[in-house]
């Protein structure tokens, strides 16, 4: 190819391509999540890559906990079925690209509601499903009650989450040297912890619960009692389909409601014949037009309720057997309990 | 002798008109151009436009701002001073050094060692040729990420800081990694390697006067004086001159871990140690092709010339055989430098670690990607460069 011949293809290709530029570009017609969901056939969830009481597979390779509850929850509201859900495990650092291009439909996997995540980073979170505070846990041999006490010393954390920032503000403000240990997986960081590559882990107070429940000796470690963050924890979508994020944020007050008014898995379908109190009544679908208006069966807090039982239900199965409380996650009649649903009317 | 040329021969061929049919070659030709090129530069734009679109749509920020603000992250270890407060900027630069420092390091390394083993392949003792042969076959069979986390796995097996195992005064190998005592830095110290860097190139220019005289009157005339003094007389003279600083910084421990001294953490020991032996492996068979490549009629021929076996080693063989080994250890070196990208799963902060926590944080993967490309494509075409210029360099000048 000569040059001088390359150089008359660029122009002409340039003016092409200029062409191009201007014209018009085809605007995309979102597809709403929802029929996405329903010609697929199922939820696409983002989940942990294992963390007990939250999600992980079990020895049938079944995915349990309470994220993984909502998931089920989700696509129970949705398809009437809470199998219909294909589970994804995502590091730390992955999820909220996957998320972003579309690879997960929803996001549950202990991810802490901030204002850049819910602007900037193009997502919305649907509420809080668990109130959660970043602590340290250590080895109970070295003596220590509180964290404050941890200067000099090394300290394991995962990247990528609101955990690393925390524990640096809180290093600041409180004058505390500390050697970072950073990995992303976390079966590798809690391996660096308990290998005493590190004199302490930190991450939210319910993942220490869950480590420390399935350590060989629970008693080993000491969780100090120094609570240096808020984390409230919620499942979150993407920005653009507000009728998804309904969907997503009533399921959750449709577990905290049920909570609310006693009804269980056992009880829903005699509850949805005979109770006759008129919001039960409007929730299960007897009376009014909710589901409709979210798009959904009548019916759908019913298929929520026989999936996975109402709130209470989800965080006794899950969390109670690794040592975690209700505490800011009892129903706001309960005193200190921060769980709220507003009417479904 | 222009009488002689045929005239014809001398005549320009005559100018062809471009015309626009498919008969005409050049015609042909520049339409095609033409089409490729808007292709590419059509499907480049669509790409770019599609993307710039869906992150509009998404309502995900663009741009480099964020390498302005606070980082907020924690860095392990840093070769500049660096605390969370410092800006992204600065933080991936703390990246960026990580990955130069083991790659460095491991490429010296793994050059030396992989040599050693190439040598020993050959060597015509049984035992050492067969221990040879089976570390390399052994290494490059089993996977670098599995490599690292053994490494790593070992490492964190060792004691803790408390029980850390102490072979002589201020020498400390635990779980925290090996603490070796060292002394404060002082600026006499940095006079003194300045000095050393002067004497390198100093060195350099004797090495050449030296030879052209060899050339003069065929003396060969030693180096190592030289050397001695221009690599080790010259800045210890400066330290001397100024004031032989030298206060002793011995590790000692102090509350959870050990202060003072110097620290080679356990991740980047681990790494090291993972892509040096892994790396040596592909090394020794690079080296051990390029001296059979070099025949056996050299080395006869060479000593049948009265030179001694060094000789006809670093005069005659060494020559022929770097023809050989130079281009494949680039790929070498590239992929070593590559590899140490597998120091996330160990947690040695090197850029793809830092730079992914940033793109996580500000969500920006894109912006975050681009970075990290861009560092191992000017990392990676900085030892190509440097490697086609030395292999350029030892070409044989064939007449």
């Amino acid at each position: 190819m000569p040059l001088r011949h390359l150089s008359k293809a660029v122009g002409a290709a340039v003016l092409l391509g200029g062409l191009a530029l201007s014209a018009p570009v085809q605007a995309q017609t979102p597809t709403s999540m929802l029929d996405t969901i329903r010609s697929r056939g199922n939820l696409i969830c983002g989940v942990n890559t294992g963390l007990a009481g939250f999600a992980q597979p079990d020895s049938q390779g079944v995915w349990r906990g309470f994220d993984v509850d909502y998931c089920r929850a989700i696509a129970a509201a949705i398809l009437g079925d809470g199998t219909k859900v294909r589970y994804v495990p995502l590091t730390a650092q992955s999820r909220f690209t996957a998320l972003q291009s579309g690879e997960v439909d929803v996001l549950v996997r202990n991810t802490t509601w901030t204002l850049s995540r819910d602007t900037s980073l193009g997502f919305d979170f649907a509420g809080i499903t668990f109130y959660d505070g970043q602590g340290f846990m250590v080895k109970a041999s070295l003596g220590l009650t509180s964290a404050r006490e941890l200067n000099g010393a090394t300290i394991c954390v995962q990247p990528g989450t609101t955990t690393e920032q925390n524990l640096t503000d809180w290093a600041r403000s409180n004058r505390i040297e500390f050697r970072p240990v950073v990995i992303e997986r976390i079966e590798e960081v809690v391996g660096a912890y308990t290998s005493n590559r590190c004199d302490a882990y930190t991450t939210d107070v319910s993942g220490l619960a869950a480590t420390r429940a399935v350590q060989p000796r629970p008693a080993d470690h000491v969780i100090l009692p120094d609570v240096i963050s808020k984390e409230p924890l919620g499942p979150l979508v993407r920005h653009g389909d507000q009728r998804f994020a309904d969907i997503v944020r009533w399921t959750h007050f449709a577990l905290l409601g049920a909570e609310e008014f006693g009804l269980t898995a056992a009880n829903v379908d005699q509850a949805a014949a005979s109770d006759p109190r008129p919001e039960v009544q409007r929730m299960l679908g007897k009376n009014g037009e909710l589901g409709q208006m979210l798009g959904l069966q009548p019916n759908w807090v019913v298929s929520v309720l026989k999936t996975t039982g109402n709130y209470g239900e989800v965080f006794a199965r899950n969390l109670t057997p690794i040592g975690i409380q209700r505490g800011p996650n009892a129903l706001w009649t309960t005193p200190g309990g921060l769980q709220y649903s507003p009417p479904f009317r | 002798m222009s009488s002689t040329i045929d005239p014809r021969l001398l005549r320009a061929p005559p100018k062809k008109g471009l015309r626009l049919s498919w008969a005409d070659e050049r015609f042909r030709a520049i339409v095609w151009q033409v089409l490729i090129v808007s292709a590419i530069v059509f499907v480049i734009w669509w790409l770019v436009r599609n993307t710039q679109h869906n992150l509009e749509v998404r309502r995900i920020a663009t741009g480099f701002g964020f390498l302005g603000r606070e980082a907020g992250l924690p860095i392990g270890e840093s070769l500049i001073s660096y605390t969370p407060r410092d800006t992204y900027l600065r933080a991936l630069t703390v990246g960026v050094l990580n990955t130069l420092n083991v790659a460095v390091v491991g490429v010296v390394l793994a050059t030396i060692f992989g040599t050693v083993i190439g040598i020993a392949r050959l060597s015509k003792n049984w035992l050492v040729g067969r221990i040879a042969t089976i570390y390399v076959e052994v290494i490059r069979d089993v996977p670098l990420l599995l490599q690292l986390l053994f490494w790593y796995t070992i490492l964190q097996s060792l004691p803790g800081p408390r029980q850390a195992i102490n072979p002589a005064t201020g020498v400390f190998l635990s779980n925290r990694g090996l603490k070796l005592p060292f002394f404060h830095w002082e600026s006499a110290h940095t006079a003194a390697f300045g000095a050393f860097v002067i004497g390198c190139v100093a060195l350099w220019f004797v090495a050449k006067q030296l030879r052209a005289k060899q050339y003069a009157d065929g003396q060969p005339r030693a180096l190592w004086p030289w050397a001695l003094g221009l690599l080790l007389g010259l800045p210890i003279a400066v330290w001397l001159v100024l004031g032989a600083p030298f206060t002793t910084d011995i590790p000692a421990l102090r509350g959870f871990n050990f202060s003072g001294g110097l620290n080679v953490s356990p991740e980047y020991f681990a790494l090291l140690i993972g892509l040096v032996t892994y790396t040596a492996g592909f090394i020794a068979e690079i080296v051990r092709a390029g001296i059979l490549a070099v025949h056996q009629g050299q080395w006869e021929a060479a000593q049948a010339l009265g030179l001694h076996r060094g000789q006809v080693l670093n005069r005659i063989v060494l020559p022929q055989a770097l023809r050989v080994i130079v281009p494949p250890m680039t790929s070498q070196f590239l992929n070593l430098t590559k590899n140490s990208s597998l120091a996330v799963a160990i947690g040695y902060q090197d850029i793809v670690s830092i730079a992914n926590t940033t793109l996580n944080q500000t969500g920006q993967a894109i912006e975050g990607i681009a970075i990290i490309m861009g560092v191992y494509l000017t990392i990676s075409l900085s030892i190509s460069l440097f490697m086609n210029w030395y292999n350029a360099r030892i070409t044989l000048v064939e007449r």
